[in-house]
């Protein structure tokens, strides 16, 4: 993350992602496939990098083979062709998206950072500082509850982060700058979706 | 820090930042809108701090009003900074990057 100046002056506080360019690889329509989608790739590969149903599509489809596929349901596929290019110009400033990611992983946690219990006593000769406690009760019911929350591992799961607002665009170096900040280690992969509304892109952060 | 990110960074960065060093006495100029109106206000002082780097660097200014000590913390590539200018230097060169310490000093003792 970082920050930029409005015009007035104003300080807003910015993730910087790097949104396509982005190949259309294939279209899913109602008829063949039931649900309409398009297929986009992100960041062309060598064909030794690609699995081969995915290097035979790619040839099929007369589009090279990519490192990232990801289908985005749309209401309708009416304007997207295979091989067209989408930028980040196909957002703009002011727009609401969703950003969907991997948030990053925290290894095994214990209860306090996997769930946010309270820390015990540090001092005052107590021994339960990070310990989970008590987990369930005694003779009855004499189990411990379905879900009780104990250590775990956490992170590293998808999280979707809901309207963010653009605040810049570059469409020369396939830029978008959001506002506020989304899941997952610099450099992850995320989605960037119209808000609610399934639109499309794939990006990188 | 990502290149990238250094490049938009630049977008929003002064080209020309005005030179001034921890412990020179400033006045900054700064642009204060009320309403419609648009006007300059000084602000002069000690500059005890840099923090930050890239565009999200800052600085702190240091002075007394009216007895009380009085700090801005100012961003460094604001806009509405428009000019920093350095009315005279410290008497002694500071021996530190931070002039926290100015805080508990009052008269000639919190002189540089």
């Amino acid at each position: 993350m970082t920050q930029i100046f409005r015009e007035d002056g104003m300080v807003v506080p910015v993730t910087v992602l790097e949104a396509g360019p982005c190949t259309v690889t294939g279209l899913r329509t109602g008829e063949r496939d039931g649900y309409t989608a398009v297929q986009l790739g992100f960041i062309p590969a060598r064909n030794k990098h690609v699995h081969k149903p995915q290097r035979v599509a790619a040839e099929k489809a007369g589009v090279k083979p990519h490192r990232v596929l990801k289908e985005f349901r749309v209401a309708d596929t009416n304007g997207f062709e295979v091989g067209q290019e989408l930028g980040s110009d196909i957002f703009e400033v002011g727009d609401v998206v969703d950003i969907i990611g991997t948030t990053k992983g925290k290894g095994f946690a214990g209860t306090i950072k996997a769930h946010g219990f309270q820390r015990g006593s540090e001092t005052h000769g107590c021994m339960n500082v990070r310990r989970p406690g008590s987990i369930g009760q005694c003779a009855y019911p004499g189990r411990v509850f379905k879900g009780q929350r104990m250590s775990k591992h956490a992170g590293a799961v998808r999280r979707t982060v809901k309207n963010l607002v653009i605040e810049a665009v570059d469409p020369e170096k396939g830029l978008l700058l959001v506002r506020g900040g989304v899941p997952g280690p610099p450099n992850g992969l995320i989605q960037v979706v119209t808000a609610k509304t399934a639109k499309i892109k794939g990006g990188k952060n | 820090m990502d290149k990238i990110i250094q490049e938009v960074q630049k977008q929003y960065m002064k080209e020309d930042v005005p030179s001034f060093k921890v412990g020179d006495i400033v006045k900054v100029e700064y642009l204060i809108k009320e309403g419609q109106n648009e006007r300059v206000q000084p602000f002069i002082g000690q500059v005890i701090q840099f923090t930050g780097h890239g565009v999200s660097k800052t600085f702190a200014v240091r002075r007394i009003v009216q007895g009380e000590g009085v700090e801005r913390t100012f961003p460094l590539h604001s806009p509405r900074v428009l000019n920093v200018t350095v009315e005279r230097g410290p008497k002694r060169k500071p021996r530190r990057a931070k002039l926290f310490y100015l805080r508990e000093r009052a008269g000639r003792s919190a002189q540089l």
